[in-house]
């Protein structure tokens, strides 16, 4: 089990590191040259070296990348002479069209996509799977067919079209809430709130159609197995059929999609975010890819690519926990 | 004493493709302590009927009629929370895949227990030692340690083992074993009719067994139902109907069947396919291939459903052919088989 | 049928291996499915290879057609060694061997007809055969007792008895010499495996094919062998004539095998006796010492347990595994001995077929006592 979980972490470090790589060979290989994007109005030639040699673009590559990793355990200083400036580790790199590290924007970022991420995750989650759960127990009725069709309408609309179509009408044209603009909720709960529910309901109706229909379905299945018969042929209730048996098996599908779904918006809920104008991590990387700022844009797909690596391992520990048929090793 | 008592059984299915009548018109008595084989192949009506007997078509679209009187109650009336007390209690099942048919999640102790405390108000413990109790009887080896195993833990064999002691925990006056042994392996099967048989003898527990294979069917049963379409076509006590079998259908089974006993001559294989119970064929259900039909009944066959009749002593036969025609049949069909002529 | 040996099989080893570690996997063992079987195939008959679930019989059949990659041992096919060839040279030797598969629902593809199932041999060995592929096919499916103008179907729209029909067909499309048969009837209907028997042996006698017939049901193999060979845990126990084998086992194994197989005759039933094998198959990955079967086995001894015992000729074509093989016939008392634990065995557990007649011409459902075997009368 130990052994299993620290070959997990050493693959995921591995994959990390890949990804790294990949991120820094493509924004190298674009024609944008960031040198001369951070050069400003009075640019001339030599401005644009001064700045490469600041940026260390004018290293080979495979250097860049050394010190961009080495960078995040041990820190690093950029430029040299009297125009020299410490980043501390973790140092994340160093954006010069914010003028800023990137470790602190990230880590102010961080916070409004994990609310906006584990809001979402419960409410799509639990309405999902409770709705899922009645559609398979009036399988064939008009109940099943009712919510089965609102997923289908749902599971149609992008998250761009429901979150335009929320803020539009409930507060533009009704007014019924504030503009959005995000606060802290330590600072100021009710205003947190105001601004989160939209977004939240926005990303958990999208998600919520897929796990009705996922549940459903393994629920279906899950009915027509013989230990299933089994223990209705024990004589125990049907309640006790479903929650105790069907249940804990038709579920476990749905832990592993939870799972790797929650890991991939806490790598940042980009439309959502966008929309909703919330300074989290996918705006973060928006905004840096209009700009073409590859520190951010390489840090923030590194913390993407963090969660969803833990996300996988997390879900192949519960599925351990869950099945005792599988055995990690 | 008969104790259960199935009169004129129907059950069909609504399906997308039509009305399905899987089960038409089953009657059968069974005592105590004795064992009833069902015999059929798939499609027969004999899985079915072992379900509708146990309350377990739950679906919609199905529908039972006629009657099932176990130990003085009727089964087809009555209310899902009494069939619920029944089941697992005075009627339990057993079935072919012992793997499939236990929870892979749950440890076979607990598993066990459940069936206890579904239908006695006792303590969890109780219920435990009750679990290792039914272990220890079915020849389970270290049953304390392994009342703590999980399902794949165990080899096929235990795994049945298991599902009998979950069965007869409660001390059913009726089990049902549906193709018991299909999924083992000969030496086990073996092990484990034995164990049925004994298990049988000690708590006078009535069987019906549903089976495909002859051979377990001489081993174990009292008296045999031979299902076909989903109906009835023969009933008979065990020698009758191994040594007299009577319907053409019995008789090709038996001579078509490959076993260490016969000539080992070419088989004599029914031609054909089972039907398809959505579009039955006319008149008798097995006249397509039937190598009985003569010139004289043919158009009875094809024409008329065929009545169960009693043709001596209880032997109930489904079949237009008068006893001459039959006999002759039968012993023509067995010659060949044993001497390859 | 001929002594023309078709396929010779030396020393063929199958294990599947199993590996761990935290970084990098190393291998810590192996799962030992076939352990050095040696088997001749002779033009036109079939041999059986039977055993129980575990044995190694399929991974046997499958490593001879090298389904899957032999780990050692030599397969001759036709006088050609097929293990040291390339898979590009097998492919032609292809159109000559064929497989027959258990499941007749997973082995063909749903979405393909059966017309281009039962072709793809032609296709993939570039043969073009008289009169186009089209007929060729029709003709195989009317022989297989197919209809032909069920070309254009799929295989969902046939029962189980007819996709093991199709199965049939695509492997005899072209004509092959040799066949692995793995558990073709297993899956199908009592009133179904007589006509696939009964075809199988059909084919046989038309194309002079030689079967390897795997399957674990005894009634089957006998109905179908020339010879038997028996398997436990990847290895041959025994192997003899089918006459021989089912008449006169010797090795402990095939008595127990033999005894646990129901008969559909009630009155021998009652009277047969069964060798009630204790504990479970030992896992293939820790093989027993010496004989495999010894710690099953009612007869072993510290020689058993130490030294694993060859497959030897007790008699001409009769080969057994074991340090002491039985000489007493099938069913013996002698067998087992009075202080081991096994059920006893009647002297008798043939019924003979004459009573059987008896009791249907006279009606009685009695039976003579004392009755016994005449000379020359088939004993099981």
């Amino acid at each position: 089990m130990t052994a299993y979980v620290i070959r997990r972490i050493l693959t995921g470090v591995v994959i990390l590191i890949l990804l790294s790589m990949v991120v820094f060979l493509v924004f190298n290989a674009l024609p944008a040259d960031p040198a001369a994007l951070t050069c400003g109005k009075s640019c001339n030639p030599q401005v644009i070296e001064a700045n490469r040699i600041r940026l260390g673009l004018d290293q080979p590559l495979y250097i860049q990348y050394w010190e961009f990793v080495r960078a995040i355990f041990v820190g690093r200083t950029y430029g040299s002479g009297t125009a020299t400036f410490q980043c501390n580790a973790p140092c994340l790199g160093y954006s010069f069209r914010k003028g800023e590290e990137v470790t602190p924007l990230i880590l102010k970022a961080l916070p409004v996509t994990l609310w906006l991420s584990f809001g979402a995750f419960l409410l799509w989650l639990i309405p999902g799977v409770l709705l899922g759960i009645y559609a398979s127990r009036r399988r064939g009725r008009w109940q099943e067919r009712s919510v089965l069709g609102a997923a289908l309408v749902g599971y149609s609309f992008p998250s761009f079209f429901i979150g335009l179509l929320l803020l539009f009408f409930v507060v533009i044209r009704w007014q019924w809430l504030p503009y959005p603009n995000y606060v802290s909720p330590f600072e100021d709960p009710v205003q947190f709130l105001q601004t989160m529910v939209l977004p939240w309901i926005t990303l958990a109706l999208v998600y919520m159609a897929f796990y009705i229909r996922l549940t459903r379905n393994q629920l279906l299945e899950t009915y027509s197995e013989d230990y299933i018969r089994t223990a209705r042929a024990k004589g125990l209730k049907e309640g006790t059929v479903i929650r105790k048996h069907a249940l804990r098996a038709g579920l476990t599908p749905i832990v592993t999609a939870a799972g790797l779904d929650l890991a991939g918006l806490l790598g940042g809920a980009i439309i959502t975010e966008s929309i909703f104008s919330l300074p989290g991590v996918g705006r973060l990387a928006v905004e840096a890819v209009v700009d073409a700022d590859l520190a951010i844009i390489t840090a923030t797909v590194l913390i993407a690519g963090t969660f969803i690596v833990i996300a996988n391992i997390v879900v192949d520990l519960l599925y351990a926990v869950i099945d005792p048929r599988v055995r990690l090793s | 004493m008969t104790f259960l008592s199935v009169k004129d059984l129907q059950v069909s299915f609504q399906t997308e493709d039509g009305v399905v009548h899987a089960v038409d018109g089953v009657t059968f008595d069974l005592e105590k302590g004795k064992t009833l084989a069902i015999v059929g192949e798939s499609g027969s009506g004999k899985s079915v009927t072992a379900q509708a007997i146990m309350g377990l078509h739950t679906g919609r679209g199905v529908k039972i009629s006629g009657e099932i009187n176990l130990g003085g109650m009727d089964l087809v009336g009555a209310s899902d929370s009494t069939l619920r007390s029944m089941r697992g209690n005075s009627m339990a099942m057993i079935f072919q895949d012992p793997f499939a048919s236990l929870h892979p999640f749950y440890r076979i102790g607990n598993q066990l227990a459940e069936a206890v405390t579904a239908h006695r108000k006792v303590s969890k413990k109780e219920a435990r030692a009750e679990a290792l109790r039914m272990l220890i009887k079915v020849g389970i080896p270290n049953p304390d340690q392994r009342i703590d195993d999980y399902p794949h833990q165990l080899s096929g064999g235990m795994r049945q083992r298991v599902m009998i002691a979950m069965a007869l925990i409660n001390g059913p006056e009726l089990l049902i074993a549906d193709e018991p042994t299909t999924a083992l392996d000969v030496t086990v099967q073996a092990q484990i009719l034995e164990l049925l048989s004994e298990l049988q003898a000690e708590f006078n527990t009535a069987i019906i067994l549903i089976t495909h294979d002859l051979g377990i069917v001489a081993d174990m049963a009292d008296e045999i139902v031979v299902m076909y379409g989903g109906r009835i076509v023969e009933r008979a006590g065990l020698h009758e109907l191994f040594y007299q079998p009577q319907m053409p259908y019995t008789v090709g089974l038996l001579a078509s069947v490959p076993r260490l006993d016969s000539a080992g001559n070419r088989l004599l294989s029914i031609g054909g396919q089972p039907p398809s119970l959505i579009s039955l064929p006319s008149g008798c259900v097995f006249h397509p291939r039937c190598a009985a039909m003569n010139a004289g009944s043919e158009e009875r066959c094809k024409g008329e459903r065929p009545d169960l009749r009693d043709v001596g002593e209880g032997h109930m036969v489904r079949c237009h052919l008068d006893d001459e025609e039959r006999t002759a049949f039968a012993t023509k069909r067995l010659a060949e088989v044993f001497t390859g002529e | 049928m001929s002594n023309q040996e078709i396929l010779k099989v030396e020393n063929l080893e199958k294990s599947f291996p199993i590996s761990k570690g935290v970084l990098f996997k190393k291998q810590v063992g192996s799962v030992n499915a076939v352990n050095g079987i040696n088997l001749t195939v002779n033009e036109g008959e079939t041999l059986g290879l039977v055993g129980e679930s575990g044995c190694g019989k399929s991974t046997a059949g499958r490593a001879i057609l090298r389904l899957l990659e032999p780990t050692a041992g030599s397969v001759h096919f036709e006088g050609q060694d097929i293990t040291k060839m390339s898979r590009r040279d097998l492919v032609p030797l292809r159109s000559r061997m064929q497989m027959i598969f258990q499941d007749p629902f997973s082995s063909l593809n749903p979405r393909h007809t059966v017309g281009s199932i039962i072709s793809a041999p032609y296709a993939i060995q570039g043969i073009k055969p008289e009169g186009g592929v089209k007929n060729a096919v029709r003709e195989t499916m009317e022989r297989v007792g197919l209809n032909p103008e069920h070309y254009n179907r799929y295989p969902n729209e046939f029962s189980g008895g007819q996709r093991q029909r199709i199965g049939i067909a695509r492997a005899v499309t072209l004509k092959p010499k040799f066949i692995v048969c793995d558990e073709p009837v297993s899956a199908l209907d009592v009133s179904i495996q007589a006509q696939v028997i009964n075809l199988l042996q059909d084919l046989q006698e038309d194309f002079g094919i030689a079967y390897l017939f795997v399957a674990h049901d005894l009634s089957v193999v006998r109905q179908i062998s020339n010879r038997v060979a028996v398997m436990y845990l990847g290895h041959i126990v025994e192997q003899a004539s089918r006459d021989d084998l089912y008449s006169q086992p010797h090795h402990p194994y095939t008595h127990a095998l033999l005894s646990a197989v129901p008969v559909p005759d009630p009155k021998l039933e009652a009277e047969r006796k069964r060798i009630v094998l204790q504990g479970d198959l030992p896992s293939p990955i820790n093989l027993p010492t010496g004989c495999v079967f010894s710690t099953r086995c009612w007869k072993a001894t510290d020689k058993c347990r130490a030294e694993r015992p060859e497959l030897l000729e007790l008699a001409p074509g009769h080969a057994v595994a074991c340090h002491y093989p039985i000489t007493e016939p099938l069913g013996s008392k002698k067998i087992i001995g009075p202080d081991s634990g096994f059920v006893e065995q009647p002297d008798r557990i043939v019924q003979p077929p004459s009573e059987v007649l008896q009791n249907m011409q006279g009606g009685r459902a009695t039976r003579p006592k004392g009755i016994d075997y005449a000379e020359g009368e088939e004993p099981f």
